[in-house]
């Protein structure tokens, strides 16, 4: 790689004034459009509050934030929101860690199990969502009804945890493919010579695994952590609205579940709005460790 | 791998074998429901053996929906669901390439303004800016089309990001050479700069192929006429009627057309999707 491109520059450009900013006229607009000015007017309307008929609105500065933390069903939203993106990123990651290691090992099958392993990325979270609560159907799902064959009486609808139970292994069967294809290639990328040398040493396998593998591949692990967490607040929305609708009384409800509740179901858009700005400060949080992340992975 | 040990390896094809099982059981049990009657599902527990439907279920979804629930043709639906995810990936793909090429090759003054102006949307996901955004979309009047379903989809910076990184690398004597034979620069981005870019362009295809298709939320608020839903909203209004009323063997025959498209997409084009997918994430 030259040296130009290492610090983000051409030496080489073309001249014109004009072209340029024709050719980002496409993207500059509509992310204006459907950008920026939602942004804009999310945040402005986080410091409205609408009278009861929606007619008029009135500067409150930050009292829907106040409001919003003194709210017990949004703290409850948040540690919901917590406990769901825990269960989901740590399993989504050891069983796909698990199966990435065992498919590395495997020299001969590797590629036809990467194949069988990897299409649930294709899968819509809503059609996954479809698929588990069939399975789990209280009338009709055959795992409800060998639930209730050893004597656990499966119903989601009614049952707040088995609702969560539900939810989770939905997003970890989704989300299991993407984890494991990373991890394959971490696992890829660490040099042959260190293992070999290491078995000489009499290292076994685990031993290996423990000191050697694990430690280098913790950038990616850092990395999934970081994706499988946003996966975790945002794509399974999808997943929610299908499978359980925040419900039962408000048990799978994460925040953005409750941000579309709020605003589109209960139209109270100003803390919609404030809940949408909570959310971005997340978002950005976690983007913004993401990207230090990967500068530092740079020098590796 | 390193020593033989053959009883670590017989564990490893066990642990592989269980994980694909586990993936494709729900998978397996949704065929078979698509195949049975209505009834036949209902039986507890229902047969594990494909049943002799298959072809009716399948006709009378891609027809005529389920009798409960949406009674919307999911033919109709897989139909929206295309030209959506093909809009967005295309449209992406394409505003993205020039915004790139114009932030990589040109100097210009407000350069770096324009260049965090589209970056700093890699942040935000639509879920995060629901309301204020589907405000935007009602007030132009873009509530069931598909200009609304897919245009503020697009606004997302993944893609520049990529060919961005992907431009850097390309040699800067080829742009010299290009310029010195007076080659225009869009003459440079056609011949010189797209061939080069075609298997990131493939990569990203089938990652935005599949985002667009399996879009969720958006949808779900822009469309309000069952001629407009996505086939993966339309499902979803299928199983709205209940459980007890709930068709499941139709319901099941419209998840296998609706997961069978990216899926296909993933499969046959494995080696781009790897690509792109580590690429746009790194």
């Amino acid at each position: 790689m030259n040296t130009s491109a290492v610090a983000g520059q051409k030496r080489v450009v073309f001249s014109g004034l004009v072209l340029p900013y024709l050719l980002l006229a496409p993207q500059l607009i509509i992310t204006v459009v459907f950008f920026f000015w939602p942004a804009a007017q999310a945040l402005w309307q986080s410091t409205q509050m609408q009278d009861a008929f929606g007619i008029g609105s009135e500067f409150v500065g930050l009292e829907n934030f106040t409001t919003l933390f003194s709210t017990p069903e949004y703290l409850a939203s948040f540690r919901l929101t917590a406990a769901f993106s825990t269960a989901v990123a740590v399993s989504g990651l050891v069983i796909a860690l698990l199966l990435a290691v065992m498919a590395n090992r495997v020299i001969r099958a590797a590629t036809a199990y990467k194949t069988l392993l990897i299409w649930p990325y294709a899968v819509a979270p809503a059609i996954a969502a479809v698929l588990w609560l069939f399975l789990f159907s209280p009338a009709v799902g055959i795992l409800a009804l060998a639930l209730r064959h050893v004597g656990v009486d499966w119903n989601h609808l009614l049952n707040g945890d088995q609702a969560f139970l539900l939810v989770v292994i939905t997003s970890v069967w989704k989300q299991v493919s993407y984890n494991f294809l990373f991890f394959l290639a971490g696992l890829q990328s660490i040099p042959r010579s260190l293992l070999e040398a290491a078995a000489i040493d009499g290292a076994g396998p685990w031993r290996r695994f423990r000191t050697i593998v694990f430690p280098l591949l913790s950038p990616t692990t850092f990395f999934l952590l970081v994706v499988n967490v946003i996966y975790a607040f945002f794509d399974t929305f999808a997943v929610i609205d299908a499978a359980t609708q925040g419900g039962p009384g408000g048990q799978t409800a994460v925040l953005v579940y409750k941000v579309y509740q709020d605003g589109f179901k209960g139209l109270d858009f100003g803390s919609s709005a404030a809940q949408s700005v909570v959310l971005m400060l997340i978002v950005t949080v976690l983007t913004v460790m993401q990207f230090r992340f990967i500068d530092r992975r740079v020098q590796y | 791998m390193i020593e033989r040990r053959p009883m670590l390896d017989l564990l490893a094809h066990l642990i592989l074998l269980i994980g694909v099982l586990l993936v494709a059981f729900p998978v397996y049990v949704t065929f078979v429901a698509s195949t049975q009657t209505a009834a036949e599902v209902q039986q507890a527990p229902m047969s594990l053996l494909p049943g002799s439907h298959l072809i009716e279920n399948y006709t009378q979804v891609i027809t005529g929906g389920s009798n409960t629930g949406s009674s919307a043709p999911v033919g109709r639906m897989m139909w929206v669901s295309l030209i959506t995810a093909l809009v967005i990936s295309i449209g992406k793909i394409s505003i993205s390439l020039l915004s790139a090429f114009a932030v990589v090759y040109f100097r210009f003054p407000g350069r770096m303004l324009c260049f965090w102006m589209i970056f700093v949307t890699l942040m935000l996901p639509v879920e995060v800016r629901i309301s204020p955004t589907y405000q935007v979309v009602a007030g132009l009047g873009l509530l069931n089309s598909y200009a609304g379903l897919t245009l503020p989809l697009i606004a997302s910076a993944t893609a520049t990001f990529l060919f961005r990184q992907f431009f850097m690398t390309v040699p800067d004597e080829l742009a010299e050479a290009a310029r010195i034979d007076g080659a225009s620069p869009m003459r440079f981005f056609r011949d010189i700069l797209l061939p080069l870019s075609r298997t990131s362009i493939a990569a990203l295809f089938v990652i935005q192929f599949i985002y667009g298709w399996n879009q969720y939320l958006w949808p779900l608020l822009v469309t309000t006429q069952e001629d407009m839903y996505p086939v993966v909203i339309g499902i979803r209004r299928m199983i709205a009627g209940g459980d007890a009323a709930t068709e499941w063997n139709l319901v099941m025959a419209t998840a296998m057309l609706a997961m069978l498209p990216p899926a296909a997409v993933v499969v046959l084009m494995q080696r781009w999707f790897v690509k792109g997918l580590v690429d746009a994430e790194k």
